[in-house]
């Protein structure tokens, strides 16, 4: 069980409103991911859930119950942090059952849930060592086991993998999406990363200045951003935007076409420009595509095979049927 | 930081240190010898070094002529004494202001601090006064009330620049984890904060030991400690410079050997903030 409603939850720091009245369902067993840029209140929206600060207003509720004036170590809820926060001066067995421990477990049941932790984490060979003795990706595992092993309603997450190098980043990322789906427990991940957001995500929240911009599944956000903020925010590179005469012929204050959307030539189409900087990833290639007179950068990305060299002509086309469109206060045109 | 120093560059940095550490050693070493000097050595001009006729007679004839060991009890009992009770002050202090911050905390610590740049002179007359009103003159009592108000804003500085460094994410990882308060103190902070409080106690025992001003003016025999022993050999009629380096030397002692078996603590708390 881990359903966890937020109903006109306030949060403010002195004078600064950092969350204003906010209202979010998270569903029971729900892999939920929160981003947005540095800033607009994802981690403080996390304390808020875990107990870690109080809500100024409002009411938060967990399975039900209203919690937001429960303390923590009540909520029945497990936090990985991005140091991963464990005890230093306890082994990683002492880490991993410092909550059992605290929940007055017997004895033999923690060795047994720390075992298992252990084996689904592959810690079983450092559960003597100390976390000073550990890479990042050990700690991190034992953070994490430390939240699983008293089963909480749900997990939350903020950031734990950005201290990671990227190899390990990719290793962790799956391993908690398994995790997830082997539980089923409910979790709220905050993340920068966009990859992460699209990959874990069942529903993403994308978050500006305390306010929720639009939740969604993925694909939802990637296909549908219900204004420019998410249509910017959501997809690797960005999505290009375009105004003026190009955007008027849509019938459009703005329209918004993504890198994967436009079609390159060397010859013919409908657009035409110089190419800048290439980037090759190998299998794609993206080029900042100037001087086409839409906007000062135009991204397209092409097949990795496709080599255009920095100041040649190329041509582009886009994909009508991907064009998202939008009004005059930045809103989705249907 | 790891830098990279020249092997001619090390030499230098080498004799520097020692030259330093010589310098503040010198003294100590200098009254170490000269307790065991006779008074005529000990004031001859040139001074004589290592090879003078080593006698203990200093030390037996200060042995016979004052009660070494009521001094040395009444130095543990001030020394002990008033860094017990400072802890148990400093640390709930030190511990709310480092995790439970208020916008005037910062404030509270200089005001802390100012009392310190009085000089103690300063006050030297009100708490005379009070002590007499008290009747705490020359009790030990008294005194290690004093000299643990006096070096309590060093310990709850020491104490919470300690705790400051203990990240606020493991405590409300404990928390997370279901630790109350209690559990949260017991279990995560005080273990992490040992080695802060126990420099902050070893730093306060030797300024406790070595306090002179205090000792000397609020006692007479009953409370004195063994600075009041040193000093006691200072009198400008005759020649005591033996004896009194053989009374330096005894008074020392035991918080030198204190010392040189914590040091390893003590450069580790004393610097921890530096270095981090
Ligand atoms: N204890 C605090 N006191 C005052 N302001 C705070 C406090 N904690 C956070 N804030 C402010 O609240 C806002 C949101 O902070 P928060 O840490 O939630 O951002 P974030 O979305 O997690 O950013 P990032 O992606 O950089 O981690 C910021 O403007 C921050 O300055
Ligand atoms: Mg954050």
């Amino acid at each position: 069980m881990g359903e966890i409603v937020l109903e006109q939850v306030t949060k403010s720091f002195g004078d600064v409103t950092v969350i204003p009245p906010l209202d979010l369902t998270i569903e029971d067993g729900e892999f939920t991911v929160f981003v947005g840029p540095s800033g607009c209140g994802k981690s403080t929206l996390l304390r808020l859930i875990a107990g870690l600060e109080d809500v100024t207003s409002g009411a938060i509720r967990i399975d039900g119950r209203e919690s937001s004036t429960i303390p923590p170590a009540k909520r029945g809820l497990a936090m990985v942090f991005q140091s991963y926060a464990l005890y230093p001066h306890m082994t990683v067995r002492k880490n991993i059952a410092f909550p059992l421990r605290m929940s007055k477990m017997s004895k033999a049941e923690q060795d047994k849930r720390v075992e298992q932790a252990a084996s689904v984490l592959n810690l079983t060979d450092y559960l003597d060592r100390r976390p000073g003795q550990l890479s990042g990706g050990q700690r991190q595992r034992v953070a994490i086991g430390r939240a699983i092993v008293r089963e909480p309603a749900a997990f939350l997450f903020d950031e734990p993998l950005s201290n990671l190098d990227a190899a390990l980043r990719v290793g962790m990322r799956l391993e908690i999406s398994e995790l997830h789906n082997r539980l089923k427990t409910t979790m709220i991940y905050v993340t920068h990363d966009q990859v992460e957001a699209m990959t874990m995500a069942d529903k993403i929240v994308v978050l500006r200045s305390g306010h929720i911009e639009q939740v969604g599944s993925p694909l939802e956000l990637y296909r549908n951003p219900r204004n420019l903020f998410v249509a910017g925010f959501i997809g690797s590179p960005k999505m290009n935007l375009i105004e003026g005469a190009e955007a008027a012929r849509h019938n459009a204050r703005t329209i918004g076409i993504r890198p994967e959307h436009i079609t390159v030539s060397a010859e013919e189409g409908q657009w035409s420009g110089l190419v800048g900087v290439a980037e090759h990833l190998g299998s794609d290639t993206f080029f900042h595509v100037h001087d086409t007179g839409l906007a000062e950068t135009i991204t397209v990305r092409a097949d990795g095979e496709v080599s255009f060299k920095h100041g040649d002509r190329i041509y582009l086309t886009p994909r009508t049927e991907f064009m998202h469109r939008f009004d005059e206060q930045g809103l989705r045109l249907p | 930081m790891a830098r990279a120093v020249t092997s001619q560059r090390k030499a230098i940095n080498t004799a520097v240190a020692w030259t330093i550490g010589l310098a503040i050693f010198f003294p100590i070493l200098w009254t170490f010898l000269t307790s065991f000097k006779t008074e005529a050595q000990a004031i001859a001009d040139p001074p004589v070094w290592f090879f003078f006729d080593w006698t203990l007679d200093n030390y037996r004839v200060v042995q016979e002529r004052s009660n070494y060991t009521r001094f040395l009890w009444n130095s543990i009992y001030i020394a002990g004494g008033s860094t017990l009770l400072g802890m148990i002050i400093a640390i709930p202090a030190a511990w709310s202001m480092a995790f439970v911050p208020s916008n005037q905390t910062k404030n509270i610590l200089l005001w802390m601090l100012s009392t310190k740049m009085l000089p103690a002179v300063g006050v030297l007359y009100p708490i005379y006064l009070i002590f007499i009103q008290l009747g705490l003159l020359d009790s030990r009592f008294g005194l290690t009330i004093v000299i643990m108000l006096i070096n309590l804003p060093i310990m709850v500085w020491m104490l919470y620049t300690y705790f400051k460094e203990i990240p606020g994410e493991i405590l409300e990882a404990a928390r997370m984890d279901g630790a109350g308060l209690r559990e949260e103190i017991l279990f995560v902070l005080t273990p992490m904060a040992i080695p802060g409080i126990a420099s902050t106690v070893l730093l306060n025992i030797i300024l406790a030991w070595n306090e002179a001003f205090w000792t000397l003016n609020l006692t007479a025999s009953r409370a004195a400690p063994l600075t009041a022993f040193i000093a006691s050999y200072s009198s400008p009629e005759g020649l005591f410079y033996a004896k009194l380096s053989a009374a330096s030397t005894m008074a020392i002692a035991p918080i030198l050997i204190l010392g040189w078996f914590s040091q390893k603590q003590l450069v580790r708390g004393l610097t921890f903030g530096a270095v981090k």
